[in-house]
């Protein structure tokens, strides 16, 4: 959606997952441009969250690879084989990489500001000062300056998941991974929640977004991947995707979940 | 409506000699609440405004019922402590703080921080391993804790203390060559203290270990996956995010196997070690007053786990942070509050505003 973006550049090519005899990804191949926005949507154990997780190298791929900014995810070449970086490495490509989880996994013995602050300090080395500072920003972005002392057991699911996306920000990441970043909310919670997606969807960051919010992907995705089975079944932009879909498993979904009074 | 104006009529009452509260349906709350009491079902009359009234809290009164019956017993088992001269008071009061009883005291709070610190972080280090991807590591931690829990502390302790007779020599050099650092007679190595340490200690670690691989076990799975995915490093991440979780579960845990190494150590009694137990053992040998002296040991041993149970509340209340929405009172916040609400209830409103700035 954004113009200026120039970092963010992802490039998923033929990635393959399995656990133990089943095969969860089936070579799947996915380009997402920088600042660019893609929504996931797909029933439920078609692979969507071990893809998101393939991104950050939490799952490692068992064939394909994954570059961000032309650089490989959790390896790198010598001569003509791929090694396994080590961990720190590892770490290091993460804080590019920030995710949002289905049950935010906020830290419950932190306070708000220290979810936000942990991984600026020990993981990019910043001056704690600065990265209160910088914490303090982004809470009021999310619309909790007033409660950066909270515990998350002290918010409401709503609050806590706005803090878990300041958490990510925190890094400035290129690119950002949700995973159902509304599943676990009540209905009456999951509008500020996405309206704070939906800012950062015009920031210029890549988002990468799983959900089941029907009428959010549309407003806010360049292109809807629609995924079942291990595989990209079909993906375009939204107008094509739910108005047109040419794939009968896409639009059999489609009918499940969006109900008839869903126009585009 | 009923039983609710009963009440109001009673604090009504209560109140009567204080200026009336402003009411909107009658010149005074008194008469009207009476009235109200006396005929229930009178027809309806304008809805009266009771934001001037006081509250009165709930009775409770077969809590003060039990509380008099507990009481009378705990006198009674007083009472028979301090007048039966069998327990001879006398000699327990010449004892208890006798130089040879304080010096075995110190012995046995000295053992039991030592094996209890050491024990602790070697369990850490095996819970780690247990919890390790590596078969080796694992298998060696979960061989550690089988053979140190299957022996008993007694074969163990006095197992370590004849290493000599084992082993003659013990010595650090490069095996299966000639070449030694350093080589001493194991007799001169494992004095009683350090035979009392190394077993109290490793038993200890066998035993935490799984205290500690249970408190880890018991935290997310979500939570270090979160940790990773901001790039959080590894030693921070089980230090930083899952340890004091983890704390939580291992405290209550871990406090039980302080305590009851706090007594434990008196098995060391089996190499003459002179702790706590020991020393008074030597003194009723000699004196044959048996029971006093038991009694001066226990004492001390009520006093050493009292003070444990304080540390233990304030610890776990502080790792509770975050964990429960708002911290519980600590017992002395209660008791002021106790006083403060129950003094109010019977005396004037001043106390009873007071009593809820305490809450
Ligand atoms: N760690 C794992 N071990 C074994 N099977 C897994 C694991 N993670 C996911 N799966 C399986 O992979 C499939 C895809 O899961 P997932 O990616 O979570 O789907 P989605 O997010 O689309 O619902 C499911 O059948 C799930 O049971
Ligand atoms: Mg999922």
């Amino acid at each position: 959606m954004s113009t200026a973006a120039t970092r963010g550049h992802v490039e998923i090519t033929n990635v393959r997952k399995s656990f133990g005899g089943t095969e969860v990804l089936k070579g799947v191949s996915l380009t997402v441009p920088p600042g660019g926005v893609a929504v996931i949507v797909g029933p439920s154990g078609s692979g969507k969250s071990t893809l998101l997780r393939t991104i950050n190298h939490l799952e490692k791929a068992d064939g394909g690879y994954i570059t961000i900014d032309g650089q490989l995810v959790g390896y790198q070449v010598r001569g003509n084989k791929l090694h396994e970086l080590r961990e720190k490495d590892i770490l290091k490509q993460r804080t590019d990489i920030g995710m949002v989880f289905q049950n935010f996994n906020l830290f419950p013995h932190l306070t708000a500001l220290e979810n936000v602050t942990e991984a600026p300090v020990v993981a990019l080395h910043r001056n704690k000062a600065e990265a209160r500072k910088r914490a303090l920003e982004l809470l009021d972005r999310v619309g909790l300056k007033d409660r950066a002392d909270a515990y998350p057991r002290q918010l409401s699911g709503g609050q806590q998941q706005r803090v878990a996306i300041a958490r990510a920000l925190a890094l400035d990441p290129k690119i950002l991974l949700f995973d159902e970043p509304t599943s676990a909310l009540d209905p009456e919670l999951v509008n500020e929640v996405l309206d704070v997606i939906r800012e950062l969807a015009t920031s210029g960051t890549t988002l990468i977004i799983v959900t089941h919010e029907m009428g959010f992907a549309r407003d806010v995705a360049d292109t809807v991947v629609f995924m079942d089975d291990g595989q990209i079944v079909e993906q375009g932009s939204p107008q094509e995707i739910f108005a047109n879909p040419r794939e009968p498993r896409t639009r059999s979904f489609f009918s499940k979940v969006i109900e008839p009074a869903f126009n585009i | 409506m009923s039983s609710a104006a009963t009440t109001v009529a009673q604090s009504a009452q209560q109140s009567a000699p204080e200026p009336a509260p402003a009411s909107a349906a009658a010149e005074s709350p008194t008469a009207a609440a009476a009235q109200s009491a006396a005929a229930p079902d009178a027809v309806a009359r304008p809805a009266a405004d009771y934001s001037d009234y006081k509250l009165v809290p709930a009775r409770h009164p077969w809590r003060w019922v039990g509380t008099v019956l507990v009481a009378l017993g705990v006198v009674a088992v007083a009472w028979s402590l301090a007048t039966n001269p069998r327990w001879e008071w006398g000699v327990v009061a010449k004892w208890f703080t006798a130089q040879s009883v304080v010096n075995g005291l110190l012995e046995t709070l000295k053992l039991t921080a030592i094996s209890g610190a050491l024990g602790f972080i070697l369990g850490f280090i095996l819970a780690l391993m247990r919890l390790s991807a590596s078969p080796l590591l694992l298998s060696v931690s979960w061989t550690f804790s089988w053979i140190f829990r299957s022996t008993p502390l007694l074969v163990q302790m006095l197992l370590w203390y004849n290493l000599g007779y084992l082993y003659e020599k013990i010595s650090l050099g490069i095996p299966f060559t000639d070449i030694r650092f350093f080589e001493v007679q194991t007799t001169t190595l494992i004095s009683q203290f350090a035979a009392a340490v190394l077993g109290l200690t490793l038993n200890q670690a066998a035993y935490s270990a799984e205290i500690i691989r249970g408190g880890i076990l018991s935290v997310d799975q979500g939570q270090l996956e979160a940790a990773a995915a901001l790039g959080i490093p590894a030693w921070r991440r089980s230090t930083r995010i899952v340890l004091p979780q983890a704390m939580r579960a291992i405290l209550p845990t871990a406090f039980n196997e302080i305590i009851g190494l706090v007594k434990g150590t008196s098995i060391v009694y089996v190499l003459a070690y002179s702790e706590l137990f020991y020393t008074v053992q030597v003194i009723y040998n000699r004196t044959q007053q048996v029971l006093p002296l038991l009694l001066v040991a226990t004492l001390w041993y009520v006093a050493i786990t009292s003070v444990l149970s304080v540390f233990q509340y304030y610890i776990e209340r502080h790792y509770s942070k975050g964990a429960v929405r708002n911290l519980p009172l600590t017992p002395l916040q209660k008791a002021r509050k106790f006083f403060a609400t129950h003094a109010a209830v019977n005396f004037d409103r001043v106390n009873l505003d007071r009593a809820k700035d305490i809450r």
